[in-house]
């Protein structure tokens, strides 16, 4: 799917502004941001659910705002918002969903067992979907997102809220999916999720793209190899870190200091400057995203 | 700022309609009762306790008991009532607390396909309503076969008018308390006031006036004269007053869900 200078308003806020990507096929590709980013409001227009403002949306080769049904046919949507029908049991809900694509009831049948079995859900077909925890209710959404056999799934945020067991659950079955050629599109604040199931991410923030890469390029760019906590830091320190130009971060009660070279600093650091023990650790995901999007509460 | 969405209707909203008849039918049992109950206990409280006091009525020329008066205008009440209540409070409930529309929207379905499935589906709510209620009326001998079973379409086209009606109401209401309003304002002075339970003729000039704009007088009087078999050229502006009552409240029923839900 190809997106060129995608760009959504409501009213006079701009929700989206202008973006472009590429996710290519058979990649991984997320959208990260803050709260109010516009990580949903994007997804959302690629799935057809919102008409955009402006831009160009290929999907597949064929243009949303035409080919909408045909692309909708061949696209997977797991929703932020839990959307399983109550009214009907696990196997229903995704023979009905089948339906809703048109897939004739034979195959929905055998499609919706072979999804039962992969989300391990097979010996809750006949539960009712008010009976599932909440994990159970989100392997089941990504089953029935894969209903339609999708060349594209498109997951918002899937494991928000979700306990780690069943975090874990969902990205292994994510994983696999990958393995098997399927195009992914996700959104997520979970950094952690990003580095493991992504190929290529965008973060994004007011409805601007501020980076995109493969996410071990974008800590190397942005933070480095590896970062240097230390807790409570005095002037002393703050001066060393400022007379050599380190590249740092000042919390306050916390500085943190990206460093390149193998923990030679560290060692430094901690003879000289820390009494309360400095952390050295590997740089991750969230380092950059942090930088990049600020630590000010996005409510 | 959504911009105008051309509309987009194929017969896959027949999908929308089969996912409710689905649900329906795990509880067929219990739906049953109402329609069937219903008639029983108006007959019973109007036409059995009430008669003794009204008499007779008359009607069109000639003289009727006030039992056999009123029991086609309870088909006519149930088929509004069952396409209104189904758009309103359950359309609502699916479209907004169990998100039962977003998750069609993420399929190849269009938002007209799955209201007018919505729509249709009420329809056919009022259709198995009035079947029922004309079997438990024509056990009392006060329907008349095989005219009457023209009331079965009627109770589609009487369907899809209070279905839409319905469906507009539920595009425009903040939350599912305020129902209550068109419920006290619209439905309960129609089903008093529509020549339900007593010929609009009884009425001041005026009060008939605004009755003849009520879809219900028109619905309860064809459901009549079915019932009788008695039918006159007026019928059919009664039956175009249906029409056209659809025809406008089904288009704006898509116009306002596209407003309220495309974004």
């Amino acid at each position: 799917m190809e997106a060129e200078n995608l760009l959504k308003r409501f009213g006079d806020f701009v929700a989206v502004n202008r973006i472009s990507f590429k996710v290519a096929t058979g990649e991984c590709f997320g959208i990260l941001g803050p709260n109010g980013a516009g990580k949903t409001t994007t997804v959302r227009m690629v799935y057809g659910f919102s008409p955009m403002t402006g831009g160009n949306l290929k999907v597949f080769g064929l243009d949303i705002s035409r080919d909408w049904r045909r692309i909708k046919a061949r696209i997977g949507v797991c929703q932020q918002e839990n959307s399983l029908d109550p009214d009907l049991t696990v196997l229903q809900n995704l023979e009905v969903f089948a339906r809703y694509f048109d897939i004739p009831k034979k195959v929905a049948r055998e499609k919706a067992m072979e999804l039962l079995v992969f989300i391990a859900l097979d010996h809750r077909r006949k539960a009712t979907v008010s009976e599932l925890s909440g994990g159970m209710m989100r392997r089941l959404v990504l089953a029935r997102a894969l209903i339609n056999e999708p060349d594209l799934l498109i997951l918002d945020e899937p494991t928000t809220g979700l306990d780690p067991q069943s975090r874990h659950q969902v990205w292994d079955r994510l994983e696999e999916l990958r393995e098997k050629g399927i195009s992914i599109l996700l959104t997520t604040h979970y950094m952690e999720e990003a580095s493991r199931l992504c190929d290529r991410l965008i973060i994004i923030d007011h409805g601007l793209i501020l980076v995109e890469g493969r996410p071990q390029e974008l800590i190397r760019q942005h933070v480095g190899r590896d970062v240097i906590e230390i807790p409570g830091p005095t002037q002393e320190l703050r001066s060393f870190v400022q007379a050599r130009q380190l590249p740092h971060e000042d919390l306050g009660h916390r500085l943190l200091v990206y460093s390149e070279d193998k923990g030679e600093l560290y060692q430094r650091m901690t003879r000289d400057f820390c009494k309360e023990g400095c952390v050295m650790r590997m740089a991750t995901l969230e380092d950059v995203f942090l930088k990049l999007t600020g630590r000010e509460l996005r409510e | 700022m959504t911009g105008r969405v051309p509309l987009r209707i194929s017969r896959r909203f027949l999908r929308v309609w089969q996912r409710n008849l689905k649900v329906y039918r795990k509880s067929w049992k219990v739906s049953f009762i109402p329609p069937f109950l219903e008639p029983l206990f108006y007959l019973i409280a109007f036409g059995v306790g009430l008669s003794g006091l009204v008499g007779n009525i008359h009607y069109q020329g000639s003289e009727i008991s006030y039992a056999r008066f009123i029991a086609p205008a309870l088909i006519g009440v149930s088929i509004m009532y069952n396409a209104f209540f189904e758009t309103t409070y359950a359309s609502f409930v699916r479209m907004y607390y169990q998100r039962t529309f977003d998750a069609m929207l993420a399929t190849p379905l269009s938002l007209e396909e799955v209201i007018t499935g919505e729509i249709v589906w009420g329809a056919t709510k009022s259709l198995i309503a009035a079947a029922i209620m004309m079997g438990v009326i024509s056990l009392f001998g006060f329907i008349r076969f095989p005219d009457s079973l023209l009331i079965l379409p009627l109770a589609v086209l009487g369907g899809i008018a209070f279905g839409s009606i319905g469906m507009f109401f539920t595009a425009i209401v903040d939350n599912i308390e305020i129902f209550n309003l068109p419920v006290f304002l619209f439905v309960t002075p129609m089903f008093l006031f529509s020549g339900t339970f007593f010929p609009i003729e009884n009425l001041p000039r005026w009060a008939q006036q605004i009755a003849l704009l009520f879809p219900l007088t028109h619905l309860a009087n064809l459901a009549r004269s079915f019932s009788f078999g008695k039918f006159s050229p007026s019928l059919l502006w009664e039956i175009s007053y249906l029409l056209i009552f659809s025809l406008i409240f089904f288009p704006l029923a898509l116009l306002k869900m596209q407003q309220r839900l495309i974004k």
